[in-house]
């Protein structure tokens, strides 16, 4: 960890969004993480599409459990409501958060063995139930804050940093959560922002359950030769299915791409998702095709990334549960104990 | 582009800004981390051997590393360079013990004509080599218009005593009160080499209707502050018109105050921003009641049977031609004459070389002025050199101090044999200043504090005495507080291009989003590319070579606040902070080779 905080100072030339903010206002407490975590890059491309979609940090809340991964919201949104929860609980937090005010925006950040292992549980039934928040993995193989030992995604046959080979299947939170009925669904690198920004970006403005594995190298343990998370490796193994621009308000569509390589996905909140296809094949509307697809490529090796599956029309919980549309910290007593009246006729309807 | 070539000890040299922009070279943030040490004699020392007059400049100097500091392009206001350079003189011990010894003579003769900041250089690098310096000055003690032209006020005759003294104490001979009017008898006695640093003694005239005939109340602003200075003049009329807006106007006009002028006014042919004076200096005469005002051209002097009523001034307007050239022209509102008792004319300065004859090989050019080499400050006499405002005309001090350097070098190579068109390569020296994991020999913990304020003498107090300084100087806390908003230029950000593994932990965490990792380019096409607009295109761009995704590493050096995140959020050591120092070769000191010896 660094001893200094970060300098107030920042470029003259910075660029302010519509609120006014530079994306410095979005920075958090200077990381804590061994230098050159993956983690750091996830953490700035939060604040960098935060930023770009110009959002107020007070209707941020941020919810994480245990591990690095669950530290990093305290790097960010320096200005947002934040919930450190215990080991792989965030999802439960998280949902009960969403149900209590489904104004606020909810981004849960975990890690792979907070998700993958002692809350895969927790990670499931928050999927299923389609909460609307944006759930991202900083996935990199290892339990770093118990130095190496592999978890529970990390791939089968890929060493770790003593030379150990793990004989365990992974399991793949990207195939789950599709499976489970996620509604957008993406895979990204912490080395690449330029795929990682947008995504988030999108995903804020899915609503439904979205989430986003992304893998994260540890630079302390999972960062040589035979891992499979490494930084070269998912260089040379990386295979992207598409780009995307995420554009807000109105503003035309760029024409600079080749005609036939651009699917527009309209999304609630009004933003649009440009998608430039990679793989001309690849349809991000079909679950099925987008499971099978995954599979195949796994097979091979490849590691699978893009937005993979989007629903745009998709419900979210408090759709399922027809519950009340005002948070409910903003309840007054009248609505809340309506009278003998209400319950009168509530009781008759139920005779 | 191609990698950055960092050897080439221009590259780190131009990172330090204010290094780069000091005629001297002065290591300006090695001596402000020593001050902010409490080690002020070391400070000192330093300032001593870059720029001589450490005590001088720090009250006087023109600051050109100011605007260049880099803190200027971060926040408002540069580090106060200048002012902590007075604290180290301020604050130090006795240093003559650091001082060197008089050499036994080699032999050698050097004679210096003007007893002023450049001789005086010249004099300080050759007498510790053994040479023979003589001075030659009109006036009876050393300084020259350090002493004659700038005012008490502003730099008390103590601290020009103790620096010139240093000097005078290696052994250098003294002449003063022995003007030279003759070159050629100049150089029939004989000297090895001749030193020219006689200044830029005349001002210049306003020759105006009314000039001859109120000639009694009309004085050339040089000539009366060294009149004032040596106490032949001790008072002024009460209403009193300085024209001109240069330096020596602003210690016209404040020296006036002094003197008995309660209506003192600056009067200026350009606008105020225009004007050459510094900006510390116009603040302090306006802070002393004297208004500035502008557009005014004087036309001519108003007088009463040779007795100095007022000046008659036209208005005008600043207009610009096609080619951006300003013009004055006539406003059209009608003349306006002032009343006054007095007028002080510094319009300027002018160099004058009656005493040196046309036939001593010294060739002048068209503007009257010498035809000097601007590299080994050599005349078109190979054994006649010239330095400060007599070479190419008014500057100021630290200009004067560095041709002085240069100049030494030069007659030292001349007299052991060397040519003296090759000049030496500075001593370059790069070492890391990486303590721990996290800790570092510099204190990279960024101030946000503003510039710090000089206290002052209380106004009704410092007008009373001329020669009660203005300026109280930092106090210790103060210089302190100051000097932590030095941003430590000279501790380079170094790459290694093979280390690096791009894993952007130092492009996140830069708090001046100065690092992009891109693919490569021509610089204009990079400087569209990089993650924060590029501001200033003649801050240099970092470029690494080739890195394993294929792109490469742009560091945009221009606010780079060297707080070291970079490396320390950095997993391989692909970034380091080495403390650059790059020295000037002096005469005397030991040439590197050819061979560089930067990182």
């Amino acid at each position: 960890m660094t001893y200094i905080a970060k300098p107030k100072f920042h470029h003259p030339g910075l660029k302010k969004n519509e609120l006014g903010y530079t994306h410095r206002d979005y920075e958090g407490k200077i990381s804590t993480l061994c230098a050159g975590c993956g983690h750091d890059s996830i953490t700035a491309s939060i604040i960098e599409a935060c930023y770009e979609l110009s959002i107020e940090p007070h209707r941020v809340a941020k919810i994480s459990g245990i591990g690095c991964s669950s530290k990093t919201p305290d790097y960010f949104l320096g200005n947002s409501h934040g919930f450190n929860s215990v080991h792989g609980r965030m999802p439960s937090v998280l949902t009960g958060a969403n149900l209590a005010n489904r104004d606020l925006i909810y981004l849960g950040v975990s890690g792979d063995g907070d998700s993958a292992s002692i809350g895969f549980g927790q990670f499931a039934h928050s999927i299923r139930r389609g909460v609307n928040m944006t759930y991202i993995v900083e996935n990199n193989g290892v339990y770093g804050l118990t130095k190496g030992q592999f978890s529970a995604t990390a791939d089968r046959g890929s060493k770790s940093k003593k030379g150990v080979t793990n004989t365990d299947n992974p399991i793949d939170l990207v195939a789950i959560a599709l499976q489970l009925g996620a509604t957008f669904v993406a895979r990204s690198f912490s080395g690449d922002k330029s795929q990682l920004v947008p995504l988030i970006a999108a995903a804020i403005g899915h609503k439904g359950a979205s989430f986003i594995d992304v893998i994260s190298p540890c630079i302390a343990f999972n960062n040589h030769a035979g891992s499979t998370k490494s930084f070269d490796y998912v260089r040379e193994h990386n295979d992207a299915v598409n780009r995307l621009d995420v554009l807000v308000g109105r503003d035309p569509i760029a024409v600079d791409y080749a005609p036939g390589t651009v699917q527009v996905v309209e999304q609630h909140d009004g933003s649009r998702i440009a998608l430039r296809k990679i793989d001309a094949d690849y349809d991000p509307h079909d679950r099925l095709g987008a499971m099978t697809f995954l599979q195949k490529h796994a097979a091979k090796g490849q590691i699978v990334t893009g937005l993979l599956y989007v629903d745009p029309d998709a419900e979210d919980m408090h759709e399922h549960l027809n519950t009340v549309e005002a948070p409910l910290n903003s309840l007054e007593a009248d609505s809340l104990c309506p009278g003998s009246a209400v319950l009168d006729k509530f009781n008759a309807s139920l005779r | 582009m191609k990698p950055t070539d960092i050897a080439a000890p221009d590259y780190f040299h131009k990172v330090v800004d204010c290094q780069w922009a000091c005629p001297a070279h002065t290591p300006v943030p090695e001596y402000i981390r020593l001050i902010a040490q409490g080690r002020y004699s070391d400070a000192y020392m330093i300032n001593w051997k870059s720029n001589v007059f450490p005590g001088i400049l720090g009250r006087t100097c023109d600051r050109p590393c100011e605007p260049a500091c880099r803190r200027g392009r971060v926040e408002e206001t540069p580090v106060a360079i200048c002012r902590l350079k007075r604290v180290a003189a301020d604050f130090k011990d006795d240093i003559r013990q650091r001082l060197p010894r008089p050499a036994p003579k080699n032999g050698k003769r050097v004679a210096l004509v003007g007893g002023g900041p450049a001789s005086l250089t010249v004099a300080r690098d050759l007498a510790p080599l053994g040479y023979h310096c003589t001075v030659f000055d009109a006036d009876p003690e050393a300084g020259g218009m350090m002493r004659t032209q700038i005012p008490k006020f502003r730099l008390p005759n103590s601290v020009i005593d103790e620096e010139t003294g240093y000097i005078l104490g290696l052994g250098v001979d003294f002449k003063g009160g022995h003007r030279i009017d003759s070159m050629k008898a100049l150089l029939a006695e004989k000297y090895d080499a001749i030193f020219v640093g006689s200044g830029a003694p005349r001002g210049r005239e306003l020759d105006i209707p009314g000039r001859k005939e109120a000639a009694g109340n009309i004085h050339i602003g040089i000539e009366w502050l060294a009149n004032v200075s040596f106490g032949h003049v001790d008072k002024i009329g009460k209403r009193v018109i300085v024209l001109g807006g240069g330096n020596t106007a602003m210690d016209c006009c404040r020296t006036a105050r002094r003197l008995g002028g309660e209506k003192v006014t600056v009067i200026v042919r350009s606008g105020f921003e225009e004007m050459k004076a510094s900006p510390w200096e116009k603040e302090d005469a306006i802070h002393e009641d004297i208004p500035i005002l502008n557009y005014m051209v004087p036309v001519a002097f108003k007088q009463v049977a040779g007795k100095l009523i007022g000046v008659t001034f036209q208005h005008v307007k600043a207009e610009y031609d096609a080619k951006g050239r300003r013009n004055l022209v006539p406003s059209g509102d009608p003349d306006q004459t002032i009343p006054c008792d007095d007028v002080l004319v510094a319009v300027g300065q002018e160099n004058a070389f009656p005493w040196i004859e046309q036939d001593c090989g010294i060739e002048f050019d068209k503007w009257h002025m010498p035809k000097v080499d601007p590299k080994t400050f050599a005349s078109t006499n190979p054994k006649v050199f010239f330095g400060g405002d007599a070479a190419f005309g008014p500057k100021n001090i630290i200009w004067a101090v560095a041709h002085g350097h240069d100049a030494a070098l030069s007659i030292h190579k001349m007299l052991s044999g060397e040519d003296i068109s090759e000049r030496p390569l500075p001593e370059v020296q790069i070492s890391s200043q990486k303590m721990g994991i996290h800790e570092w020999s510099y204190d990279n913990d960024i101030s946000v504090d503003k510039r710090y304020k000089v206290p002052h003498r209380d106004k009704i107090v410092a007008l009373k005495d001329i020669r009660a300084e203005v300026e109280l100087g930092y106090d210790v806390k103060l210089a302190l507080g100051e000097a932590h908003r030095c941003l430590n230029c000279d501790v380079q950000t170094v790459f290694s291009t093979s280390l690096c593994i791009e894993c952007d932990a130092c492009v996140d965490i830069c708090p001046m989003d100065c690092i992009t990792f891109t693919a490569n380019g021509e610089e204009s096409d990079l400087r569209q590319r990089l993650k924060a607009p590029s501001l200033h295109p003649d801050q240099d761009l970092y470029v690494s070579g080739d890195l394993k995704t294929g792109r490469v590493m742009v560091k945009d050096e221009d606010v780079c606040l060297h707080c070291g995140l970079c490396a320390e959020r950095c997993p391989t050591g692909a970034w380091d902070m080495q403390k650059y120092l790059i020295e000037m070769t002096h005469a005397g000191s030991t040439c590197p080779t050819k061979s560089r010896s930067a990182a």
